[in-house]
């Protein structure tokens, strides 16, 4: 079986700031993690590479200071760490993204089945997932929380987590699936780790080495564009904490609830 | 170079068995403004496995039902339902298509939007309109706490999923508008997955709708019980953090935030969540929110109109028997 993931590095959500004159996103001052969900898929993929036999490759679309972190994988157990990294790739939204990642996995030889986060935290759409799948006409599972052989090698079965239950269904390959947070318990983040790290080699490929076709990439192959960035404003709460005994607590909060208009008396 | 903005509303109205998601017929009820403002006109499409199942949908001011049918369809199926939807796309050319953000909305519009190669906008907060009549959609980010205006300015149909409660449900009316079955060509080699089985869960809650919600974090250690019955006291309903619902302690359909559902009652009580910006999100547009942690330093209070500092156990017990005396 041949799986790819992708992982994307993200900012700590809390310390991106909007800078508010310019309207854009002050990141410097934000340190990178992987993003959460990333971290189960990568442990989706390894546990049923380690069930079904295969090569787990991890791949990733951003700036060249992204590759320290991919270093992460190899040190866990993938096999190969691919960075896409280049200029032309910049300033993607999820067509773009997902038509760079999806040329990509072709370029590397194709893959059976892909797995991705459910969310990045901080673009945050979702929408990367089931838009590969669509780029390399395969099928897809988003928001899953298990993989298991399917009854040939031709599937996979996948439980997906829906608003009004679980869904479990039978997957054709190759196959896009999107892994939801806390989906299992990631075999690290142990940073004893990184000794071994450092020596993984992570194989960065530009523009040049990717091929594909220029209208979809980056800027130019994005059809959306940001008019406009805020801060959601907090509301204006009145913030009063009290230190007091539990039975004084609770005269507060019904006091509280009396003036929501909620008791009758 | 803009894209044209009269060529009609689309809205996908999403079903779970023979009901309509109310997210759907919200969108129904901002599509018709955004359509009358436009000058165009709003078409709702269904898609499932029977025909005859969209004329409730005329309820909502549409001016076109549309009725996808066929057997393959009767459950979702992403490659399929994007085959079906793409083709009357391409044919009608909307200037919008808007979806629900409910998994399976998130899961068919990433895909019909690269089948349609155009802009998808992501379970946004709001719409507006620029001065060029596109459609602006904000988008939350970084865990809910910043959100961008993303507009699609040139390529059709604008696409964009929004968020469950964001626009009000509006009220059923006389039906308008005509219905139209199209039975789409396909056949099994167009799915690309099959359902084994659905595990349903629990009850089914709308938060959205609930005035008075008693949300449980980590800090219960799983009892839910006496918060259910201070939420029947009240009249309301008992919500949860992520962590709460993913340890199983309540039903998924409670989970408040990014993930869960943006609430919108009179009073939120929140006992024993940590105030993360994923879940503050689903509660900063309360009336009201009070909150009990044992943690001064916790977020949560930066969101709170009153703060108890302390174990939440015995604050609920003797809020318990403040409400019964
Ligand atoms: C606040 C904000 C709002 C935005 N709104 C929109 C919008 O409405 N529409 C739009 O088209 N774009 C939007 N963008 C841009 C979008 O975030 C980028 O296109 C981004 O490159 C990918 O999308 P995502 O982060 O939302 O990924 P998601 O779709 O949320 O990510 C899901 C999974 O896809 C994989 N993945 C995503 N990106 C990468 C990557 N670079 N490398 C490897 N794997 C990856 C990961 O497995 C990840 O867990 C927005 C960005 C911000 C900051
Ligand atoms: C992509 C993504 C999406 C997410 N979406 C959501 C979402 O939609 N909703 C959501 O809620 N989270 C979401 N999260 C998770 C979120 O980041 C937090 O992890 C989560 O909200 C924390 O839940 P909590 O407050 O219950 O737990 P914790 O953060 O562990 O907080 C528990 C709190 O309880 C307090 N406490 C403990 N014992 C007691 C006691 N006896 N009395 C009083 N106080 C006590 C502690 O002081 C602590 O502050 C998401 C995360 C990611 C990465």
């Amino acid at each position: 079986m041949r799986i790819v993931v992708c992982l994307k590095v993200v900012p700590r959500p809390e310390e991106v700031k909007v800078n508010l004159e310019s309207k854009t996103l002050d990141r410097a001052g934000a340190r990178s993690v992987l993003n959460p969900a990333d971290v189960n898929a990568l442990e989706t993929a390894l546990a049923f590479r380690d069930t079904v036999g295969g090569k787990v490759t991890v791949l990733s679309m951003g700036p060249p200071q992204f590759e320290p972190y991919l270093r992460v994988a190899p040190a866990v157990g993938a096999d190969e760490a691919v960075l896409l990294s280049d200029r032309a790739f910049g300033g993607a939204d999820t067509l773009a993204t997902s038509y760079t990642l999806a040329t990509a996995i072709g370029k590397i030889g194709g893959a059976d089945l892909i797995v991705c986060g459910e969310e990045s935290s901080d673009g945050g759409t979702s929408q990367v997932p089931p838009s590969i799948a669509e780029w390399l006409d395969a099928s897809q599972a988003t928001y899953v929380e298990r993989i298991v052989s399917g009854k040939s090698a031709a599937t996979v079965l996948a439980t997906r987590v829906l608003e009004n239950g679980k869904e479990t269904v039978e997957l054709d390959l190759p196959a896009v699936v999107s892994v939801v947070v806390g989906a299992n318990e990631p075999r690290f983040i142990d940073y004893d780790r990184w000794a071994f790290a450092q020596s993984a080699s992570v194989k960065v490929l530009d523009f040049a080495a990717l091929g594909g076709d220029p209208q979809y990439l980056g800027l130019k192959g994005s059809p959306t564009t940001v008019a406009g960035l805020r801060e959601v404003r907090k509301p204006g709460r009145r913030r009063e904490v009290l230190t007091v005994t539990a039975d004084d607590a609770a005269a507060r909060i019904k006091a509280e609830i009396e003036r929501a208009g909620l008791v009758r008396n | 170079m803009t894209g044209a903005n009269d060529g009609g509303c689309w809205v996908y109205a999403e079903r779970q068995g023979d009901s309509f998601l109310s997210v759907s017929l919200e969108l129904l009820g901002k599509a018709r403004e955004l359509a009358d403002r436009l000058g165009g006109e709003l078409t709702a499409l269904t898609v499932g496995g029977n025909s005859g199942a969209g004329a409730p949908l005329r309820r909502y001011g549409p001016d076109h039902v549309l009725e996808l049918t066929h057997p393959l369809l009767a459950t979702y199926d992403a490659k399929a339902y994007a085959t079906a939807i793409g083709a009357e796309l391409s044919k009608s050319k909307p200037s919008a298509l808007l979806l629900g953000a409910t998994r399976n909305g998130q899961d068919l519009a990433g895909r019909l939007a690269v089948r349609m190669r155009t802009g998808l906008t992501a379970h946004v907060t709001g719409i507006e309109l620029d001065d060029r009549q596109n459609l602006v959609g904000w988008v939350p980010g970084f865990g809910g706490g910043i959100e961008a205006g993303v507009s699609c300015p040139v390529r059709r149909p604008q696409m964009v999923t929004v968020r469950p409660g964001v626009f009000p449900l509006p009220e059923g009316r006389t039906p308008t508008g005509d219905v139209r079955e199209v039975v789409p060509e396909l056949s099994e080699k167009d799915l690309g997955s099959r359902r084994v089985s659905f595990e349903v869960k629990g009850s089914s809650v709308d938060l959205t709708r609930a005035g008075v919600i008693v949300v449980g974090g980590r800090g219960t250690g799983g009892d839910f019980t006496r918060l259910e019955k201070l939420a029947r006291l009240l009249g309301g309903e008992v919500g949860a953090t992520r962590i709460a619902t993913d340890a199983g302690w309540v039903e998924r359909d409670r989970m408040i935030g990014q993930t869960g559902v943006i609430t919108h009652p009179k009073l939120v009580l929140v006992l024993g969540a940590s105030g993360a910006v994923q879940f503050t999100v689903g509660i900063d547009r309360a009336s009201t929110v009070v909150a009990v942690n044992r943690d001064p330093s916790a977020p949560i209070f930066d969101h709170a109109d009153l703060g108890i500092v302390g174990d939440l156990g015995p604050v609920v017990d003797s809020l318990l028997r403040a409400l019964e005396a």
